[in-house]
């Protein structure tokens, strides 16, 4: 089959690859540059599990030809935390406020909270709701993510205060064997 | 410092919301191959021909099987009935796959699957318990005669104590067909080299699947390796072998090259096995006064085209838990699975107790309408009483280990205004178009940690403990090593968590490791709500043997008895002088260098395996309330509060206990409102991608409130039951109580699941 030649700025770097015009966006990344964090959920458009940002805007990346994508600029999973940072404040806020149980919906659904913090840096519950219709969870019941969303939005430089690193702070033992 | 009950953060996490995560379908080594079905199109068909010569001739194919390629390839599944994993003559669901496609990349495979014609010679389908029993009904297993393939009749079916009693309700009820839906469809990636086989797979059992796999192809276990890297949700669904981790490894044994396969949402939902699909017929006989005076439940078990050991014991465990929470007198079950020409069934996330759960709160709820009475009262009016437990009910399976039913409703009941919201209740009743309001109880409970000595033995597991080891390093951190798999439940953390207390090892310098079975010595796996209360509680035994040890070499260190070392600080001291200590970490070091350690010592001691035991299971326990607002006008129903109260016994981690009910809880209201696999007349699925399955998303499902009792488990030293599964088994009920309740001055007695808005609509324009 015929190729046409694929010029993206991913995260950051020019990427050149000769594709076939049928190659959809998400297997361009998975398997030619081998950005494995940007997830299939679906084959429907459904789920979300393959967001990412084109161009400022979060698109489902198995709904976009790697050819339709040409030129453009799109930041995966892979490319969120600022260089020489651990995590952009969607990710600390996922992580403070477990926004996470498997993990496989988890970059699209980091990738779409980030977009809506972009448009609406500080979105209500019903907001956040309707931002991530597109986007599916089966583990966590959404709560969670929406606390996420919050805490990112409280947070915006990512920055986790002293008081609340419940890892090393002293634990409280309610609920224990009591 | 015990970390027992505290609000850790996951160590699982960093990986994953960086996208550094490892799932099946991002590993691909070198010459990797693609693998992908020819899948039927048909429910029930003969196989008249395949033709896959323009497949194999489209570049870039390696094979194409059909039944015939591997014809001494043997079935899976029950021995008479069981699944070849070609569809061999006959197909028997649409989706069996028919033929199997290798080739270089994912597309090839694709297109070439398309070109394979197989030529059908229809029969007449059975897509249905109703039309599989029916007289002359196509039978799908000639071996079976008909299309039942077990029935437990009943003993005793009370016929003479329902006959005396003063009232009787009576419910047909369906349990809706459920696909689990992980938003990792299935996956596996098999190499099979000189050296020997490795499988990726997403599943939740590696060990099982390694002993199972090896034993098929009659392979040496210490060859067979089997890892299950980061799994994408499991659910029960990825506990089932299925035939594309047995055809991957035959395909790389034949090609010599790594053979992957990832399947499409289309294809997982038709072939990933479902669960629920479950009819049953329930009678309560009552008093005056309410009180439950017997039970009867018949059930009757959808096991799809081919049953599978584990749906073949959903009914079992169905009737076990038919009595609930609940004192009842006399309790009679009987059960019968049938075959139908549908996608198999099997464990969905709590497996026969959701059924159970729904079951009896569903007939209380239908007690308290029929004799007027609150459902909150009747409900108190017939809970086992705390001072019952162990509670032996009337089966053998469920001897309930401890409880506080009517604590948790008393719990639940400080979470709302209850009478305020019946008045408003009474109040938009008597309006013209004012939302009806509708409030549902469900004081469930369900069977958990899987468990004692035969339980998964019978469905075809190696034992029924789970394996833990844990390894101090010689700078004193530890690695754990279990046979537990989590996929989601962050058991790296909570192991982490217990470890840490009992070993006096700092959280940070305590490592989890799991689904390789070239590394854990041996494992069961994570299902049946077992992973914390089985091992978690292998992690406390370890980790205490480990102390033991520890001190011998402390007490040679610090040239004190034994017996009179204790855990101080960040290491050991003599018991009454704090001062008089030695670190962790140069006790670790000391360990494993001979010249520094008893003369009667090992090196290397601090290294301890256990496969831990538990002497019954746990039954962890709760009281929901959710609340619904129906729209007159459209039949819509708006879930306006989840009240969750759950007594899971010990909670090791109150952030993670309260994911897990969050997640069960939203595939609840899901199979409540939303979700049902369903055929048409022909067999056909009529719900196979997601833009036709409505898994709910964050506009379909509400916020929730979270309580909690806690009675402790004394089958473990931990105290903790199990909770991964309570969401699931707690909501149904509770919703589908709420709807009908909200319809219940319509006459509304039972509305079965999904209750679309369509079938509401129908209730409110029927009133009319």
């Amino acid at each position: 089959m015929s190729t046409v030649s694929v010029s993206v700025t991913v995260n950051g770097e020019l990427r050149t690859h000769e594709v076939e015009p049928r190659v959809l966006l998400v297997h361009y990344l998975r398997d030619v540059l081998r950005l494995t964090g940007t997830h299939v959920g679906c084959d429907t458009s459904n789920c979300g599990a393959c967001t990412v940002i084109l161009d400022g805007a979060a698109v489902k990346s198995c709904t976009v030809l790697a050819v339709q994508a040409r030129g453009g600029e799109i930041t995966t999973i892979e490319g969120l935390a600022a260089p020489g940072e651990p995590f952009s404040a969607v990710q600390q806020g996922f992580h403070q406020e477990h926004g996470l149980q498997c993990g496989f919906c988890t970059p699209g659904m980091i990738m779409a909270c980030t977009a809506l913090l972009g448009e609406n840096p500080d979105p209500t519950e019903h907001e956040i709701r309707h931002a991530l219709e597109g986007n599916l969870c089966r583990c966590t019941g959404y709560q969670m993510i929406v606390n996420s969303v919050r805490w990112a939005a409280e947070h915006p430089d990512g920055i986790v205060p002293e008081s609340s690193d419940a890892a090393s702070s002293a634990p409280s033992t309610q609920g224990a064997g009591s | 410092m015990s970390l027992i009950g505290a609000r850790v953060l996951r160590k699982e996490d960093p990986n994953l919301i960086t996208g550094r995560g490892q799932f099946v379908d991002d590993i691909t080594p070198a010459g990797t191959v693609v693998m992908a079905f020819v899948m039927s199109t048909e429910p029930h068909s003969r196989i008249v021909n395949i033709h896959s010569a323009d497949a194999l001739a489209l570049p870039g194919v390696l094979a194409v099987w059909t039944a015939a390629d591997i014809a001494e390839l043997s079935t899976l599944g029950l021995p008479g009935l069981g699944r070849p994993l070609l569809a061999t003559d006959v197909v028997r669901f649409v989706g069996e796959p028919v033929a199997v496609v290798v080739a270089e990349t994912k597309y090839i495979a694709a297109d070439a699957a398309q070109l394979v014609i197989v030529d059908y010679e229809s029969m007449p389908a059975a897509p249905s318990i109703t039309t599989a029993l029916a007289d002359g009904a196509p039978v799908l297993h000639s071996v079976l005669g008909g299309n039942t393939v077990f029935d437990q009749p009943f003993v005793d079916d009370l016929a003479a104590d329902f006959a005396a009693a003063p009232h009787t309700a009576s419910l047909h009820l369906v349990n809706n067909r459920c696909a689990a839906v992980p938003i990792e469809p299935n996956a596996c990636l098999a190499d099979w080299g000189p050296s020997g086989l490795t499988l990726w797979a997403t599943f939740q059992a590696p060990h099982h699947l390694r002993n199972t796999v090896a034993a098929y192809f009659g392979i040496p276990q210490d060859t067979t390796r089997v890892i299950t890297p980061d799994v994408g949700g499991g659910f029960g669904a990825k506990i089932n072998f299925v035939p594309e981790y047995f055809l991957a490894c035959a395909l790389s044994r034949k090609l010599a090259r790594p053979v992957k396969y990832t399947q499409t949402r289309s294809e997982c939902q038709v072939l990933m096995y479902h669960g629920r699909a479950q009819e049953q017929d329930v009678d309560v006989a009552y008093d005056d006064d309410a009180r439950l005076l017997a039970l009867r439940v018949r059930v009757t078990q959808d096991q799809g085209a081919y049953p599978d050991p584990t749906g073949m014991g959903l009914p079992v465990l169905t009737t076990a838990m038919a009595a609930g929470c609940y004192k009842i007198p006399k309790v009679a079950i009987s059960w019968r699975n049938v075959v139908t020409n549908t996608t198999p069934v099997a464990a969905y996330r709590g497996a026969g107790r959701p059924e159970a759960s729904y079951l009896i709160e569903r007939i209380v709820d239908l007690v308290a309408d029929q004799s007027g009475i609150d459902p909150v009262e009747v409900r108190r009016r017939n809970f086992i009483p705390t001072d019952e437990f162990p509670y032996a009910t009337h089966s053998p399976l469920a001897v309930y280990d401890s409880g506080n039913f009517a604590g948790a409703m008393t719990e639940l009941l400080t979470l709302f205004d209850y009478d305020a919201l019946k008045a408003e209740q009474a109040r938009r009743r008597n309006t013209r178009d004012e939302k009806l309001i509708g409030i549902g109880f469900s004081s469930w409970l369900e069977i958990a940690a899987f468990g004692p000595p035969g339980s998964l033995e019978g469905f075809g597991h190696l034992g029924s403990w789970e394996s833990v080891q844990i390894r101090v390093q010689p700078d004193g951190s530890a690695i754990i090593y279990t046979g537990a798999s989590p996929h989601g439940q962050g058991t790296v953390t909570t192991f982490a968590q217990i470890a840490a207390g009992e070993l006096g090892i700092p959280f940070d310098k305590i490592s989890v490791r799991h689904g390789d079975t070239a590394t854990v010595p041996q494992g069961i796996g994570t299902m049946g709500s077992r992973a914390t209360a089985v091992g978690g509680e292998g992690v406390r035994t370890a980790s205490v043997r480990v102390v033991e040890r520890a001190k011998v070499i402390a007490a040679h260190i610090l040239e004190a008895d034994p017996a009179d070392i204790v855990l101080e600080g960040d290491g050991f001291a003599v018991n009454g002088t704090p001062s008089h200590s030695v670190p962790w970490s140069e006790v670790a070091w000391k360990s494993f260098r001979p010249l520094e350690i008893p003369t009667d010592s090992e090196p290397g001691s601090l290294d301890i395996t256990v496969f831990q035991q538990v002497p019954n299971f746990s039954f962890p326990s709760g009281a929901y309330c959710c609340t619904v607002e129906i729209d007159r006008g459209t039949g819509e129903i708006e879930i306006t509060g989840m009240y969750l109260v759950d007594d899971c016994g010990t909670v090791i981690n109150p952030l993670l206990a309260e994911g897990q009910v969050h997640g069960g809880v939203a595939q609840g209201i899901a199979q409540a409102l939303y979700e049902g696999i369903s055929y048409d007349e022909n067999g056909l699925p009529q719900n196979s991608t997601l833009m036709d399955y409505l898994i709910p998303a964050a506009t379909e499902l509400p916020s929730y409130t979270d309580g909690r009792v806690n009675t402790p488990t004394p089958n473990n030293g931990l105290g903790a039951k199990g909770i991964g599964e309570s969401g699931s088994v707690g909501a149904p009920p509770a919703v589908v109580n709420a709807v009908v309740d909200a319809l219940s001055h319509l006459g509304v007695q039972h509305l079965d699941m999904p209750i679309t808005p369509l079938a509401v609509w129908n209730v409110l324009e029927e009133a009319k």
